[in-house]
C-alpha cells in the first residue's frame, strides 16, 4: 500500500467532532442517562479476603419496602471450573466468579449479592440486611506468601507441577541457549525487582443504566472499551442472546484497559429482568479501588551478560506476576515484550501467574509489558556503568531492527527504534546540565500493537455531507483522527465529516478500544468504505458525462475528467453528486468489516530529569522526554496526550502510587486523597517527540501509539533516581518513607 | 422525613428544587435540576470533576450540601458558553486537545475560570498549584496547563470582559 503524503487533513490539529459537547458539558458519559420508572442497583461485597460462602438469605432484604429485586450468584450462568470457556482473552470460568462471587469470597470487596431498590438509600439499607454465613479462612496477599509451600489455596483445582497451588500458569520464550550464551559473557548483571500493583485510575467509575422489556429486549447503556464486549459478556452471564442485547455505548471517562470487561452490566441486566424496571447501576470511588482492576504487582529477576565491547550476549528473565483472585495476569506482555528492542542471541523469558486474595487484574496499558521493562530496563543501565558506556549508546549497538528476529517469535519488518534512540541522543535534554541531587535516566520500551476486528460504515447526506460510525468507543481522539483520513480521502473539509460510534445494532462486530488498535484498524475500514464510495462517486459522473469510469478522477471533493482525452466538463462535487443520488441508483454510502493485520510493534525511549530532596525524601521530576515511533501521527495533538497520558501514568507508578493493606486483608486506601496519583503540580511539562516510521502494512501508515508511552517510564525514573543519588532502589515505588529509609540505611 | 425546598440561581437563572437533607450540590445538579455537566469522580472532594462556583468561590459540589444553596448564585459548566459563543476556555481547551475523555474537562474549565477570574495572568506554578485538586488521569496535564496560559495570554491581549462580569 501507498503511504500518502502532502496530505490536506492528515497530520493536522483539528478539532475533535466531540469536542464541544465535551468542553460544554453535553456529553453523556455512563452515569448521565436516565430513564422513566428507573431504580437503583447496589452491590453487597465481601468483607472478607477468603471465605466459604455457607449460605446467603436474602429474606430480610425483600421483604423491605422499595426493594424490587435481590440477584446472588445462582442467578448468574455458572460455567464449572474444570472447563474454560473463552470470550477473547477472558475466561468466562473466571469472569463468572468476578462478577459474582460463587464457592467462596475471595477478596475484600468481591459481590456477593446485588439489590435493586427505589433509591439509592433503600438499596443500600437492603444490602446492610443480607445474611451472609460465611467460613472465613486464611489468606493470602502478597506473592511469597501465596506462593510458598503451605500457603492457602484459593482454587484447589488449579494444579501446578501436580499439586494444588495459586500459580495458575507459566509462559515461556526462548531462543538460542541462554546457558550457552551467558559461558560467552564479560560482564554479568542480575537482580531482582518488585513493583506494586497499581490502578488504572479513570476518573470515571464505572455505571451502567440497563432495561429490559418483556420479551427480554434488553438495552444497555453503558461506558466500556467496547460494547461488543458488553453485549457478549452479559449474554454469556445472563444465558440472554446476544440479539435481544443492545449495548449503547456511552462516551467514556477513561479506561485504560479497566474497562475492557464488565462488572455491574450482568447484574443489573438481572435486576431489571427481575424487576420489570430499568436499572442503574454507579460504583463509588471506593468499590473502584477495591474490587475493580488494578494490574499486576510483580516480582522480577532479570540477568543480561554482555561482552566487553557492549555485545549483549544472552538474557533472562523471571517474571512473577500477580493475578488477584482468579487468574489471568498479564504475563505475555511481561515475557514478550521486556527484551524485544534489542537483538539477543540467547534468551529465556519465564512468567508465572500468581493467585492472591486481591481484586482481579484487568488490562492496564500494554499489559505487562512495562512490569518487564523496569526490569530489564534497570538492569542495561547497570550493564552500562560495568561497561563505563553511555546508556543509549549501548542500547543502540544492540538495537533490533528490520530483520531481527525477535525474542517472542516475529522478525521485524522495519521498525522506528533506532530512530527513537538517534531522536533521544540528539535532543538537547540529553546533553543539558544538571544541577545538585538531580539526576538523569533513559530507558526504552516495546508494545506489540494489535489489529483485530473492525466495522465501519460510511455514508453521505443527501446534502452532500459524511456521516462515518465505527464500532470503536472513542477514549482518547480517535474520532477526531478517523475524521481527518476520511476528509482527506474525499477532499473535503473534514468539519462536514461527522463521525460517531455506532452501537451493537447499528454497526458490525468491532473488538475491543485496547492493544492500541483503534486507529490501525478503523482507519483500514474507514479506508476501505470511503474508496468503494468514491468509486461508486466517480461511476456516476462517468455515467453523466457518458464517459468511462476510468477516465474520471476524484480530486477536491470532485469528479474530473481525469485528463484533457476524457473530455471537457465541469467538476462534478461531492454535493452535486448527492443530490442526483436518487435518480442515479440510490443512496451512496459503503460499510467494510475487516479482521485487520499488519499492526506492527512501537518502540519509545524517554528521558527523565529528577531532583531528590533529601531531607523529605521526595523524588520530582523536573524534566521528561518522550520519543516515540509512531508510524503515522493523523492527529499529532492526540498522539502527543497518548504519549504525555503514559508518562504520567509511570511517573505516579514509579513514586507514589501503591496500594496499603491493613492486617485484616483490606486496602486501606481505596480513594484518591491516599491512593496518591499525580496531581499537576507534581509534574513538569512533558515533552514529546514523535518520530514516523510509517507501518508499510497500513494505507496512512499507522501504528499504535497508546500503550508504548507507559513502557519505559518506572525504568527512566529509577536510573534518573540513581545518578542522582548514586544508589539504586529494586522497588516501587519510590514514594517518601521509602526514599529515606534508602538515605538512612 | 419531607423534602427541603431550595431556591437558589443557577448559571443566572431562578430555579427551585426539592433534595433530601443529605443531599450533596452535586447530587441535586445531577439530579432534580437535570444538570449532568458536573461529574462524580469521587464524592469526597480529592478530583475536583465536580467544580463549581458559589458566589464566585470554587468550590466542589460533591462537598457542599444542596440545602445551603439558597439564596446563592451557583455557577456550573453548563453556564460557562454565551449560546453559541464559547468561553475563550472551552475554545482552547478544544483547539489545543487539553482533553482527552473529557471526564475531567468540566472540572478543569470551570476552575481554570474561576482562577483567571482572580489572577488573569498567572505563572506555570501558579496554574499547576490551582489546579492540583483537578485530577486527570489522561493527558498528563500538559496540554491543559498550556491552554490556561494561552488563554490568560490572549484574554489580556484582546480585553474580553465580556466573559469575566
Ligand atoms: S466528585 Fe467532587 S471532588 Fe471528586
Ligand atoms: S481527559 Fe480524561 S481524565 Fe482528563
Amino acid at each position: 500500500m501507498n503511504v500518502v503524503t502532502n496530505n490536506k487533513w492528515i497530520g493536522q490539529r483539528t478539532i475533535r467532532p466531540d469536542g464541544v459537547d465535551k468542553v460544554t458539558g453535553r456529553a453523556a458519559f455512563a452515569a448521565d442517562t436516565n430513564m422513566p420508572g428507573m431504580i437503583w442497583g447496589k452491590v453487597l461485597r465481601s468483607p472478607h479476603p477468603h471465605a466459604r460462602i455457607k449460605s446467603i438469605d436474602t429474606s430480610k432484604a425483600e421483604a423491605l419496602p422499595g426493594v424490587k429485586a435481590v440477584v446472588t450468584a445462582r442467578d448468574i450462568v455458572d460455567f464449572p471450573v474444570d472447563k474454560s470457556v473463552m470470550l477473547g482473552i477472558q475466561d468466562m470460568r473466571w469472569m463468572c466468579r468476578n462478577v459474582m462471587a460463587r464457592e467462596k469470597a475471595l477478596f475484600p470487596g468481591h459481590p456477593i449479592a446485588a439489590v435493586a431498590a427505589t433509591s439509592e438509600a433503600i438499596a443500600a439499607k437492603a444490602c446492610e440486611l443480607i445474611e451472609v454465613d460465611y467460613e472465613v479462612l486464611p489468606w493470602a496477599i502478597e506473592i511469597d506468601d501465596a506462593i510458598k509451600p503451605d500457603a492457602p489455596i484459593l482454587h484447589e483445582s488449579l494444579k501446578f507441577e501436580g499439586k494444588p497451588s495459586n500459580i495458575a500458569g507459566r509462559l515461556e520464550v526462548k531462543k538460542g541457549d541462554v546457558a550457552e550464551g551467558f559461558k560467552q559473557a564479560e560482564v554479568v548483571v542480575e537482580r531482582t525487582f518488585t513493583t506494586r500493583p497499581v490502578h488504572q485510575g479513570y476518573i470515571e467509575p464505572h455505571a451502567c443504566l440497563v432495561s429490559v422489556a418483556a420479551d427480554n429486549k434488553t438495552t444497555i447503556w453503558s461506558s466500556s472499551q467496547g460494547q461488543f464486549m458488553v453485549r457478549a459478556m452479559t449474554a454469556y452471564l445472563t444465558g440472554f442472546p446476544q440479539s435481544d442485547i443492545r449495548a449503547i455505548p456511552a462516551e467514556i471517562g477513561g479506561g485504560f484497559g479497566g474497562k475492557t470487561i464488565v462488572y455491574l452490566e450482568p447484574l443489573a441486566t438481572l435486576l431489571a429482568k427481575k424487576s420489570g424496571r430499568p436499572v442503574k447501576m454507579v460504583m463509588t470511588r471506593e468499590e473502584v479501588m477495591r474490587a475493580t482492576g488494578p494490574t499486576s504487582g510483580s516480582k522480577s529477576t532479570v540477568k543480561i551478560g554482555a561482552k566487553k565491547d557492549g555485545t549483549i550476549v544472552a538474557a533472562q528473565g523471571t517474571f512473577y506476576l500477580q493475578a488477584g483472585a482468579l487468574p489471568g495476569s498479564p504475563i505475555r506482555g511481561a515475557v514478550g515484550c521486556s527484551f524485544s528492542p534489542y537483538d539477543i542471541p540467547h534468551v529465556l523469558s519465564v512468567g508465572f501467574d500468581v493467585l492472591s486474595n486481591r481484586s482481579k487484574v484487568a488490562a492496564y496499558r500494554a499489559p505487562g509489558a512495562p512490569i518487564g521493562a523496569y526490569a530489564v530496563e534497570c538492569v542495561l543501565d547497570e550493564l552500562a556503568e560495568a561497561l563505563k558506556m553511555d546508556p543509549l549508546e549501548l542500547r543502540l549497538k544492540n538495537a533490533a531492527k528490520q530483520g531481527t528476529k525477535a525474542a517472542h517469535g516475529p522478525v521485524f519488518p522495519r521498525i522506528g527504534y533506532i530512530e527513537t534512540l538517534e531522536a533521544a541522543k540528539a535532543h538537547p535534554h540529553y546533553t543539558a546540565p544538571l544541577g545538585k541531587l538531580q539526576g538523569r535516566g533513559v530507558a526504552s520500551g516495546f508494545w506489540f500493537n494489535a489489529g483485530g476486528e473492525s466495522s465501519a460504515q460510511v455514508n453521505i447526506t443527501e446534502d452532500g455531507n459524511v456521516v462515518v460510525t465505527t464500532g470503536h468507543p472513542d477514549i482518547g481522539g480517535s474520532r477526531a483522527a478517523i475524521a481527518n483520513i476520511c476528509a482527506e480521502l474525499l477532499g473535503i473539509d473534514y468539519r462536514r465529516v461527522s463521525v460517531l460510534i455506532g452501537d451493537t445494532a447499528t454497526v458490525g462486530f468491532s473488538n475491543l478500544t485496547g492493544g492500541s488498535r483503534v486507529l490501525f484498524a478503523s482507519a483500514m475500514v474507514v479506508t476501505q468504505s470511503t474508496d468503494k464510495i468514491i468509486a461508486t462517486l466517480k461511476e456516476r459522473a462517468a455515467k453523466i458525462w457518458e464517459i468511462d469510469p476510468e477516465a474520471v478522477k476524484w480530486e477536491n471533493g470532485a469528479a474530473h475528467p481525469a485528463s484533457p482525452n476524457a473530455g471537457e466538463f465541469p467538476p462534478l462535487t461531492l454535493a452535486e453528486l448527492a443530490a442526483k443520488a436518487p435518480a442515479m441508483g440510490g443512496p451512496i454510502g459503503a460499510g467494510v468489516q475487516l479482521n485487520t493485520e499488519g499492526a506492527e510493534g512501537g518502540f519509545g525511549t524517554h528521558i527523565c530529569d529528577v531532583e531528590v530532596d533529601t531531607e523529605l525524601g521526595i523524588v520530582r521530576v523536573i524534566r521528561y522526554t518522550a520519543v516515540q515511533d509512531v508510524g503515522r501521527a493523523v492527529h499529532p495533538s492526540y498522539v502527543e496526550g497518548q504519549m504525555q497520558g503514559g508518562v504520567a501514568q509511570g511517573i505516579g507508578w514509579a513514586l507514589n502510587e501503591e496500594y496499603i493493606y491493613r492486617k485484616d486483608g483490606k486496602v486501606d486506601n481505596p480513594g484518591f486523597l491516599d491512593y496518591r496519583m499525580p496531581v499537576c503540580s507534581d509534574l513538569p511539562m512533558l515533552d514529546t517527540v514523535m518520530v514516523e516510521v510509517p507501518n508499510p502494512k497500513h494505507p496512512q501508515g499507522v501504528k499504535g501509539v497508546g500503550e508504548v508511552p507507559l513502557v519505559p517510564v518506572m525504568a527512566a525514573v529509577a536510573n534518573a533516581v540513581h545518578n542522582a543519588l548514586g544508589k539504586r532502589f529494586y522497588a516501587l515505588p519510590m514514594s517518601p518513607p521509602k526514599v529515606l529509609e534508602e538515605l538512612e540505611g | 422525613m419531607a423534602k427541603l425546598h431550595v431556591s437558589t440561581t443557577i448559571n443566572g437563572e431562578p430555579m427551585e428544587f426539592l433534595c433530601e437533607h443529605s443531599d450533596t450540590m452535586l447530587d441535586a445538579l445531577r439530579g432534580p435540576l437535570g444538570l449532568t455537566g458536573s461529574k462524580e469522580g469521587c464524592a469526597s472532594g480529592d478530583c475536583g470533576a465536580c467544580s463549581i462556583t458559589i458566589d464566585d468561590r470554587l468550590i466542589c459540589s460533591c462537598l457542599m450540601l444542596a440545602a445551603e444553596a439558597e439564596g446563592h448564585e451557583i455557577r456550573t459548566i453548563e453556564g460557562m458558553a454565551h449560546g453559541e459563543k464559547l468561553h475563550p476556555l472551552q475554545q482552547k481547551f478544544l483547539e489545543m486537545a487539553a482533553l482527552q475523555c473529557g471526564i475531567c474537562t468540566s472540572g478543569m474549565l470551570v476552575a481554570s475560570d474561576a482562577l483567571l477570574r482572580k489572577n488573569p495572568r498567572p505563572s506555570e506554578e501558579e496554574v499547576r498549584f490551582w489546579l492540583a485538586g483537578n485530577l486527570c488521569r489522561c493527558t498528563g496535564y500538559d496540554k491543559i496547563v498550556r491552554a490556561v496560559l494561552e488563554t490568560a495570554a490572549e484574554m489580556q491581549e484582546q480585553g474580553l470582559k465580556e466573559f469575566c462580569q
